[in-house]
């Protein structure tokens, strides 16, 4: 009798997959692959989710990752099945997103003669994972998915691809367990560093105008972190702004919450970046899109910079303490001290300074008004949030202005509930993340909040939708313009909006019934109430095709190259032109 | 430095040689080489062999230049990568050796023939092979005593270049022993 350790390679890959926890993987098939898929055939605990193009594969574990903190896992086919890949990878690399990607590749003796379906994958997708293999050696297969999945995890998370030519697939192998000892696993050398903690509680007891800023890698230290940070706030009764990626560690209804910041975020939230004297960075990494021009970006204070990526810290801002580690236990470590420093005097009165962010909150950066029957996307986000907040909802988005009203309007009390292509910016990327949210959350309310020139980028996951009656509610803010890209033209090139407007749009609806799903029209604000409850109620996929103001423009906004204390309230504020310099930015 | 802003702490940028121990595998070269281009460092001069045949380790010595911002971040990138286990800073930690090898062809005839021969004395060159109108000479030692070497020669004739760039090493009787030892052997 065969040992049942004796298998395939595609078998003890698949097994490999079982041991490290893998429920759900996302995939599509091909020639190189095959072995694998027969694998899976015979697999009874993990399911396979087909979708319709590699990228949204990718995407589609990407939401699954973000909204369940477990690694996301793809399957894809040599050669275009890898290439298509590409664009997800290097998104999950740079949102710090942790998946496993098996890729197929030609058998070993035809690698190198550009056979059929040949690409380098390795070669192409070296700077965009944060490792990868190309097997060769069937007897450290197991060893490698193992490790794999470590990496992944363990430290600032990321994407690791596999690649599995055919031959190895097909060879025979006896599965080994994971060890817990490689060396390719940095062990955390960094242990809590006391002293500079100790330093920084100091610094922030006895801070006039302190602000603290709070970014993705809360979420990804696990709901803790986020707890944790929402009880710094409190101790201190800081005030705190969170990234487009740290959104929801801490709550949105938290009285010292000031809104996102950068360059479309809340005027307290950035001007309070500029006038602080300590500012606390947790788990964020100063972006451009936050800093805005660097040699004006928060002139008077002392920097702290918590990160578990070294190389984050003096990266772009030079700080005066740089803790490495993970916010979740540097954010204890810090709470504790805070808790002795407190103890010993009484925190620095800092009502001074919330009287000042009461006049820029007074300011009412987000005000838009309603008027007439043409719908503002700015309402339509607040009513869509507001008709949702008692029920579990996550939050996925495409890429341009209706991001960002959705981050600006939709409220998020809790971690892990929105997920958004925040480094790379891809369009394209709601819809099958919403599909990867959804198999993880099959009893929650997921929507992806699209724009219509997103949406047309990857809208063939509507089939996946309704195959796997996927009761994702997709929400159009259709402006009939790639509105973001319309918005900078206007702002930096004379309004000559070249190539930007959304031609030759399809009917939502129609498109709806031919997957035999419902689609909603809504042209006018009497019909927004009922059409989002009619969405919301409705047990399957819905896609709204929210008509909304064609050239509304997103505000606050930070011009490029200006500096926080420069951002611009609407299109009438007299700073709206935008410098030489700044126009060459991105 | 981000697009916002070049660099301007008024520091002037340096030589730095590093020195780390890296898996040999396929690919670790690609993923150093990447990564210095894909962010923009230089690389001045770059070494690698295997020096640990059990763990399957090489060393990579590694010229590159900065400000110490810059090259902080080139280090913290370095250990980054995953095969990437040690990176030391041997111009930051104390006195080390840098060393190079170099050939050098030179065409020469008559009177030439008798300086270039004098001169490679002079430096302690090794004659490795010798035709009548032509030498090839072996030079060991820092790179700019290379680069005198080789600027004199080039002045006696037409010349050929092949250098291996800097491998370094630091002095004393401190080794990595330790460190390797926790790396295990597969
Ligand atoms: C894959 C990709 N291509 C191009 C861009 C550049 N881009 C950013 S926003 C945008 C327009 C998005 O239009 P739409 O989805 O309708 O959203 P809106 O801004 O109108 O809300 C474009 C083209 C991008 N972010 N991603
Ligand atoms: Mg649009």
């Amino acid at each position: 009798m065969k040992n049942n350790l004796e298998m395939n390679g595609a078998e003890a890959v698949i097994k490999a997959l079982e041991e490290n926890g893998v429920e759900i993987i996302f995939g599509y098939p091909g020639g190189a692959v095959l072995p694998l898929y027969d694998a899976l055939f015979k697999n009874k605990k993990i399911k396979h989710i087909l979708v319709r193009h590699e990228q949204a594969a990718v995407h589609a574990a990407e939401g699954y990752a973000r909204s369940t903190g477990k690694v996301g896992c793809v399957l894809v086919t040599s050669g275009p099945g890898a290439t298509n890949a590409i664009t997800g990878l290097t998104d999950a690399l740079m949102d710090s997103v942790p998946l496993i990607c098996l890729t197929g590749q030609v058998p070993t003796h035809l690698i190198g003669t550009d056979a059929f379906q040949e690409a380098d994958t390795t070669g192409i997708s070296r700077p965009c994972t944060k490792h990868n293999y190309l097997v060769k050696n069937v007897d450290l297969l197991c060893n490698i998915v193992h490790e794999a999945f470590s990496i992944a995890s363990s430290g600032r998370p990321g994407p690791v691809l596999i690649d599995l030519p055919k031959d190895i697939q097909l060879s025979n192998v006896t599965y080994t367990n994971k060890i817990i000892k490689t060396n390719k696993v940095k062990k955390n050398k960094n242990l809590i560093d006391l002293a500079t903690i100790s330093s920084v509680a100091k610094v922030l007891v006895n801070a006039k105008k302190p602000i603290i800023y709070g970014g993705g890698g809360v979420i990804n230290a696990g709901p803790e972190a986020s707890t944790l940070l929402t009880e710094l706030v409190d101790l201190l009764n800081a005030p705190v702004t969170l990234t487009l990626m740290g959104l929801g560690s801490v709550s949105n209804e938290n009285k010292n919450f000031l809104g996102m910041l950068g360059m479309h975020g809340t005027y307290e939230a950035n001007l309070a970046m500029h006038n602080c004297d300590v500012m606390l960075n947790v788990g964020a990494r100063f972006d451009d899109r936050v800093t805005g021009r660097l040699n004006a970006f928060s002139p008077f204070s002392k920097k702290i910079h918590i990160d578990i990526d070294k190389s984050s810290i003096n990266k772009i801002i030079s700080v005066d303490y740089g803790l490495v580690g993970d916010a979740k236990d540097i954010l204890y470590a810090l709470v504790q001290e805070i808790k002795k420093e407190k103890k010993k005097k009484n925190n620095t009165s800092i009502s001074d300074w919330w009287f000042d962010i009461n006049e820029w909150r007074n300011k009412k950066s987000l005000n838009f008004e309603q008027k007439g029957r043409i719908i503002k996307p700015q309402q339509a986000i607040k009513l869509l949030y507001e008709k949702t907040k008692k029920i579990d909802t996550y939050i996925t988005t495409e890429v341009g202005q209706h991001q960002m009203w959705a981050a600006q309007y939709f409220g998020f009390s809790k971690p892990n509930h929105w997920m958004t292509s925040g480094g790379l910016g891809t369009m394209g990327y709601g819809l099958p993340s919403s599909v990867g949210v959804q198999i993880a959350h099959p009893n929650s309310l997921v929507i992806d909040i699209s724009g219509e020139a997103s949406f047309l980028m990857n809208m063939q996951e509507l089939s996946t939708i309704v195959q796997y009656n996927l009761p994702v509610k997709i929400f159009i803010l259709n402006n009939q313009w790639m509105g973001m890209v319309r918005q900078w033209q206007e702002l930096n090139h004379g309004s000559r909006y070249s190539e930007s407007y959304t031609e030759s749009l399809p009917d939502f609806v129609l498109l709806a019934k031919s997957f035999g799903i419902k689609g909603l029209l809504v042209s006018e604000i009497s019909e927004l109430d009922n059409a989002i409850d009619e969405m919301i109620s409705t047990k399957g996929p819905v896609i709204a095709d929210i008509r909304v103001e064609k050239e509304e423009n997103c505000f606050p906004m930070i011009p490029s190259g200006a500096a926080h204390n420069e951002m611009i309230l609407s299109s009438s504020d007299s700073n709206t032109n935008v410098s030489q310099d700044g126009i060459a930015l991105v | 430095m981000s697009v916002y802003q070049s660099n301007n702490l008024n520091e002037k940028e340096s030589s730095r040689t590093l020195s780390l121990i890296v898996d040999n595998e396929p690919g670790t070269l690609a993923r150093v080489i990447g990564l210095f281009s894909g962010r923009g460092y230089n690389i001045e001069s770059l070494t690698v062999t295997e020096v640990d045949d059990r763990r399957h380790l090489s060393r990579i010595s590694l010229v590159t230049r900065g400000t110490s911002m810059t090259i902080e971040q080139i280090k913290s990138h370095l250990l980054r990568l995953v095969p990437v286990h040690l990176v030391r800073d041997l111009t930051l930690e104390g006195p080390f050796i840098e060393c190079e090898l170099a050939l050098i062809k030179l065409v020469a005839k008559g009177a030439n023939r008798v300086e270039a021969l004098r001169i490679a004395d002079t430096f302690r060159a090794k004659t490795l092979d010798v035709t009548l109108s032509s030498f090839v000479f072996e030079l060991t030692g820092r790179p700019h005593k290379i680069d005198a070497f080789i600027g004199l020669m080039q002045s006696l004739g037409d010349t050929e270049i092949s250098r291996t760039g800097v491998s370094a090493i630091s002095r004393g009787s401190e080794t990595e022993t330790k460190i390797l030892e926790q790396i295990k052997v597969n």
